[in-house]
């Protein structure tokens, strides 16, 4: 089973270890795993933490949603399901990870490294939602 | 500390648009490897390859109707077959095996069987976390490490041109290279070409061709006294880093820095000592990221260190002679191609293109999306 993202590809089903991560995103809330053995954050969820190895520690909070575009994109070739022009970036969330993600903005050519990044939502058929940004007003 | 080991044989298979199968490319590659060293099918006993099944290595020995003692089917992209030498050194040093072929193969232009997207399995993080967001694959990750770079360093699109333009001067030269006819590429060829995913255009892409190739090693001893003269295996190293888009903290720092590192160390030499590079050449990016991993110059260097013709035939560092995977051959997994140019070179077989006295080469694989990193040495016998 995968659900397809409007205008986009497919997101498959969550597994066990990343079901609550997506389940948040029904709330519209954006989760990052953290260990409470050893503080460490990390995205992707995994079964275990990389920085001490513990596989009984790992919880979540949840992310302020402000980041900042640490590397982009403009892809401008077609793929099955994508529109171009639009941005792939590497997101550094406030909490320390990296995300990928889209930064939806007017003018793509635009947005670059440095760039200040608030969260947004974009639905999926099934309820979840894809976490994207958006370029914060300042 | 080195190695004892040596290839003894080095060929191309048909190369660009052959119409061919891949096992009928890979089998064509190692008979010709094969004639190379003066050995035989019945000499091989250990087989490494890549990219052909599920099985590739065993797919292969049954194609060839060997029984090998020893075969690796690593996959990791185009520095694979890097790692196979590595691996090949060792298990000829405990005696495992005596004979190792390396080869690949691939039709991939003839069967047009490249896409855009990549290949994502969807039992993977990526498939649930990076993909939805549409990122080219491999593309749009070396496009993010070329716009960081850039940006930290203050580099721009035309000076990174310059690895495409000289991949095109070495092929040029290079009768064997799918872009040798086609004339030569300017700075403005490339930032002008068609633009695939910001900063990269398609001339700072590889090409997709058919084509593969093979080498033969065998203990250094043994290949003294066959027909060629011995390429030595002076020392490997790689690195592994990652699968995702964001688990490389910094774009601009590869697992070169490691591979290189261990591969120097083994062979008690260093940068300057080179002769000649055969570096990955994915993309324009990777080339300069892996020149400043390796050592060759500092962090942030590398566009005016290649500017002026350095790394152009005729210049004090010959780079990616053959034309590379820009301007030469790209069969999907370019790292075997290393390896037989580095051999050929090593042997001054090279005619217009030959770098006059090479006596020390080396091979850099990058596979992936700056995945996997392995780095051989290579010398002559003296
Ligand atoms: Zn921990």
């Amino acid at each position: 089973m995968s659900t397809e993202v409007p205008g986009g590809g497919q997101v498959p089903d969550p597994d066990e270890v990343t079901a609550p991560w997506w389940d948040a995103t029904r709330r519209r809330v954006l989760l990052v795993q953290r260990c409470a053995a050893c503080g460490h954050a990390q995205h992707p969820p995994r079964a275990l933490c990389t920085a001490c190895g513990s596989p009984r520690d790992l919880g979540w909070s949840e992310a302020t949603g402000d980041g900042v575009v640490d590397a982009c994109t403009v892809v401008e070739r077609a793929m099955p399901g994508f529109r171009p022009p639009y941005v792939v970036a590497r997101v550094r969330l406030a909490e320390g990870v990296l995300l990928l993600s889209n930064v939806v903005a007017e003018r793509p050519h635009d947005v670059g490294v440095g760039d200040t990044l608030r969260l947004d939502w974009r639905p999926l058929p099934d309820g979840r939602a894809l976490p994207v940004f958006v370029l914060s007003q300042r | 500390m080195t190695t004892s080991v040596a290839i003894a044989g080095a060929a191309e298979s048909d190369l660009g648009v052959t119409g061919k199968s891949v096992l009928g490319l890979q089998a064509q590659a190692i008979g010709r490897a094969l004639e190379d060293a003066g050995l035989t099918l019945a000499d091989v006993d250990g087989l490494a390859t890549t990219g052909v099944s599920r099985f590739s290595a065993t797919q292969v020995a049954d194609y060839l109707g060997l029984r090998p003692a020893w075969t690796d089917s690593t996959f990791a992209g185009g520095s694979a077959f890097e790692m196979y030498v590595a691996r090949a050194v060792q298990a000829i040093e405990a005696g495992q095996c005596s004979t190792v072929v390396i080869s690949y193969g691939s039709n991939q232009r003839s069967a047009r069987s490249r896409s855009l997207a990549g290949v994502v399995e969807s039992h993977t993080p990526e498939a649930q976390f990076e993909t939805p967001y549409g990122p080219l694959y491999p593309i749009s990750y070396y496009a993010m490490a070329a716009q960081r770079y850039l940006h930290r360093y203050g580099g721009t699109r035309e000076q990174l041109a310059e690895v495409a333009v000289a991949a095109r001067e070495w092929a040029l030269l290079n009768p064997a290279a799918f872009r040798h006819g086609t004339g030569p590429l300017s700075v403005a060829d490339v930032v002008g070409a068609p633009m695939v995913s910001t900063p990269l255009t398609t001339a700072d892409c590889c090409l997709v061709t058919d084509g593969g190739g093979a080498v033969v090693l065998t203990s250094l001893d043994r290949a003294r006294d066959l027909r060629r003269p011995p390429v030595r295996v002076l020392g490997y190293g790689e690195c592994t880093t990652n699968t995702s888009m964001t688990a490389v903290d910094d774009l601009t720092v590869t697992g070169a820095v490691e591979s290189g590192r261990a591969a120097f160390a083994r062979a008690g030499l260093t940068p300057a000592d080179v002769d000649v590079a055969e570096v990955y050449d994915s993309f324009t990016i990777t080339v300069v990221l892996t020149l400043e991993a390796l050592g060759f110059c500092g962090r942030g260097e590398a566009l005016d260190w290649i500017a002026g013709g350095r790394i152009r035939p005729g210049g004090d560092f010959p780079l990616d002679t053959s034309g590379g995977g820009l301007s030469y051959c790209h069969p999907g997994q370019y790292g075997v191609l290393l390896l037989v140019e580095a051999v050929r070179q090593l042997r001054g077989e090279c005619d217009a293109r030959q770098v006059a006295g090479a006596e020390i080469a080396l091979a850099h694989g990058t596979g992936g999306i700056l995945s996997t990193h392995a780095t051989v040495l290579l010398g002559v016998d003296r």
